[in-house]
């Protein structure tokens, strides 16, 4: 059974000057205990979003529906009364900018305490022994519980980030961007960390990202959001070798790499804007492969192989369909 | 790859550029002996017109320290830095305001490099109005080409916009036209798409590739090996205020000479899920710059450090199993 499954997510927003901005249309994935999830667009796809909903840390200008099954539970059932208590106790997050995760004027140790105390985990002396027990399995001597977040380098930042939000040993673990801020080699620390915990915590691990081989190298699945929905989802592997879905393919096409030879593409004009109806497929005025159809009918995400999913019309032209 | 004859366009030899620790008010009465950031420790590299050279390397390696050395934004404590066959290390601001002209720099985030009040064409116009340069026919006329040249055409399409009326894609054209406005002879582009999209980003890298097709020497800071790679006709690894390793961008990242560059190439992630390979992550983080190590610099973290290398300070030469022209400063390369 799956740990975590999202049915049908939708997030609007309310906007000053009147009228809702569709964020999120329509989000359905689901990821089993110790899976490496990959979720991946560009800025605006809706990708933070999604997340956030399933923390139920949206600004009261949003409006959430659909279902999201923890354990088959529906947390969002009732509002901020059924995720309260699955937050950080059952679903964690680590967000970018680690800096703003903490407090700036408390002690580390103490804010890492925090979630422990408030879900009756443990408190005192035993929090502060499970604080430093947590340091020292995220690579952070634990002594230095007792200092403050600027006495702390970015990439031990984000391992403190992480310290804490496994301190009520939840099952999911959401990651925003974990180590966008970071250099390369302190990425590459951040993400075995993030491996390494999800395999012996047999945690799910969400992995939201703008960056393709980041989830390349970590994920096992995947899915690709544009314009607020899943366009695409499926096996890491698939997903580059052998896409279903144009944006996908231009996206991978778009990312340089490192012996790559052929060369990079980048993909004219910008999504939609989402504070209107989308009419026919979000993708066509930028896709390179549109067709008549794609102009007024807008494809729905189904599958195309046994573990592939996608959003394209071209999937139901026979000839385009690899054997 | 065009390497055409004659002076280099640049040609950087020595830098050193350091910045003074700020000691505080005790350290200061108690006489604290003065320390140094030593950001740039004795740099030297050469640019052709027409060609484009990356400036690789983690924060704090002293690459963008090097870029505002170059530009005499900062001043060089050591070394030389020749534009065009001019030593310009030492000029005074109004020789230096002739050739300020002439390097141009454009930055990551587009956003905070235009001003949010100025349309578009005022943008574009004020460096030609500062310098006096042209009437206002022969500015707009300037305008638009420079436009054109950044892909953003038809011109009357853009004049009138504001910053906000833009795409962060469209900012950077804009920026990047306003470097071009003056006929600059070098571009030194500061990580100039790590803050756009992905699917932005090789419409802005096939600008600078353009701009170098015809003749600007391009001077690209990133830490993006991958950019580097594909955009870029020589890398210089920088590490700790050194370049550790230069040569033609393929032989760099194919046949990587220092340990450093071998790790850096190993952790960065690839395309292909197929190809997840053990990445050599180096422990802990870069050391800082003021208690550099003696002897090699990278040695405490140097995976095939042998006793030597804590009391030799390598020097660039080329290795055996190298090409001519690619350098490492490795007593083990």
């Amino acid at each position: 059974m799956s740990v975590l499954d999202v049915q049908d997510l939708h997030v609007w927003f309310d906007l000053e000057r009147g009228g809702e901005l569709h964020a999120v249309q329509g989000v359905t994935f689901e990821l089993a205990a110790g899976e490496r999830f990959g979720l991946v667009g560009e800025s605006g796809c809706g990708k933070t979003t999604t997340i956030l909903a399933l923390m139920g840390l949206l600004p009261a200008s949003a409006s959430v529906s659909g279902r999201v099954l923890l354990d088959g539970e529906d947390m969002l059932a009732q509002g901020e009364r059924t995720v309260a208590p699955h937050r950080w106790r059952d679903v964690a997050m680590v967000f970018q900018g680690a800096m703003n995760a903490f407090n700036p004027v408390k002690r580390i140790g103490e804010q890492i305490a925090e979630p422990m105390e408030l879900h009756g985990i443990a408190e005192g002396r035993a929090a502060r022994r499970q604080v430093g027990a947590l340091l020292e399995r995220v690579g952070i001597p634990a002594e230095r519980a007792e200092r403050f977040p600027h006495e702390f380098s970015g990439g031990m930042r984000q391992r403190a980030a992480i310290a804490m939000a496994l301190a009520c040993k939840p099952k999911v673990l959401l990651a925003d961007e974990p180590t966008t801020a970071l250099d390369v080699m302190v990425q590459a620390q951040i993400l075995e960390l993030l491996v390494a915990l999800a395999d012996d915590f047999g945690l799910a691990l969400v992995l939201v990202t703008h960056d393709l081989p980041i989830v390349a190298q970590v994920c096992e699945r995947a899915a690709v959001m544009y314009a607020g929905e899943i366009v695409e989802s499926g096996p890491t592997d698939a997903l580059y070798h052998a896409p279903r879905h144009p944006y996908t393919r231009l996206l991978f096409a778009a990312t340089p790499d490192l012996y790559g030879e052929e060369e990079v593409v980048s993909i004219p004009g910008a999504p939609p804007r989402l504070d209107r109806p989308i009419v026919g497929c979000p993708f066509r005025p930028r896709c390179d492969r549109a067709f008549g159809r794609c102009v007024d009918d807008r494809p729905a995400l189904k599958p195309v192989t046994a573990a592939q999913d996608a959003a394209c019309h071209l999937n139901d032209v026979p000839q385009e369909v690899p054997a | 790859m065009t390497t055409n004859g004659g002076p280099p366009l640049l040609e950087v030899e020595g830098l050193v550029t350091r910045y003074p620790v700020p000691r505080g008010v005790v350290g200061a009465l108690a006489r604290q002996p003065q320390r140094w950031v030593h950001a740039v420790a004795g740099v030297s590299f050469r640019l052709r017109r027409g060609e484009m050279l990356a400036l690789v390397g983690e924060s704090g390696c002293g690459k963008t320290t090097t870029a505002q050395s170059v530009l005499r934004l900062v001043d060089a404590d050591a070394g030389a830095i020749r534009f065009d066959g001019t030593d310009i290390t030492a000029l005074g601001s109004g020789d230096l305001r002739g050739l300020r002209r002439r390097m141009q720099i454009i930055y990551q985030d587009p956003y905070e490099s235009l001003d949010p009040r100025f349309r578009v064409r005022t943008t574009l116009e004020e460096p030609l109005d500062v310098h006096g340069i042209g009437s206002k026919v022969e500015r707009r006329r300037e305008a638009e080409e420079a436009l054109r040249l950044t892909g953003l055409d038809p011109p009357e399409l853009f004049l009138d916009r504001y910053p906000h009326e833009l795409s962060g894609g469209q900012r950077q054209r804009v920026a990047i036209a306003a470097s071009l406005v003056l006929h600059p002879d070098l571009l030194i582009a500061d990580e100039p798409v790590s803050m756009l999209d992905v699917s932005v980003r090789a419409g802005i890298l096939g600008i600078l590739d353009d701009l170098r097709r015809r003749g600007l020497g391009i001077l690209m800071i990133t830490h993006d090996l991958s950019t580097a790679a594909r955009y870029a006709d020589r890398i210089a690894v920088m590490y700790l205020g050194r370049i550790v390793e230069h040569g033609p961008a393929r032989e760099v990242v194919t046949n990587p000479q220092h340990p450093y560059t071998q790790a850096l190439l190993s952790v960065v992630p690839k395309r292909d899920p197929r190809l997840r390979q053990r990445p050599e992550i180096l422990r802990g983080e870069t050391p800082n710059p003021v208690d550099v190590p003696v002897g090699c610099r990278f040695h405490p973290r140097c995976p095939i450090a042998i006793p030597e290398c804590r009391t030799i300070d390598p020097e660039l030469r080329e290795p055996t199993d190298a090409r001519a022209g690619h350098l490492a400063a490795c007593i083990r390369a």
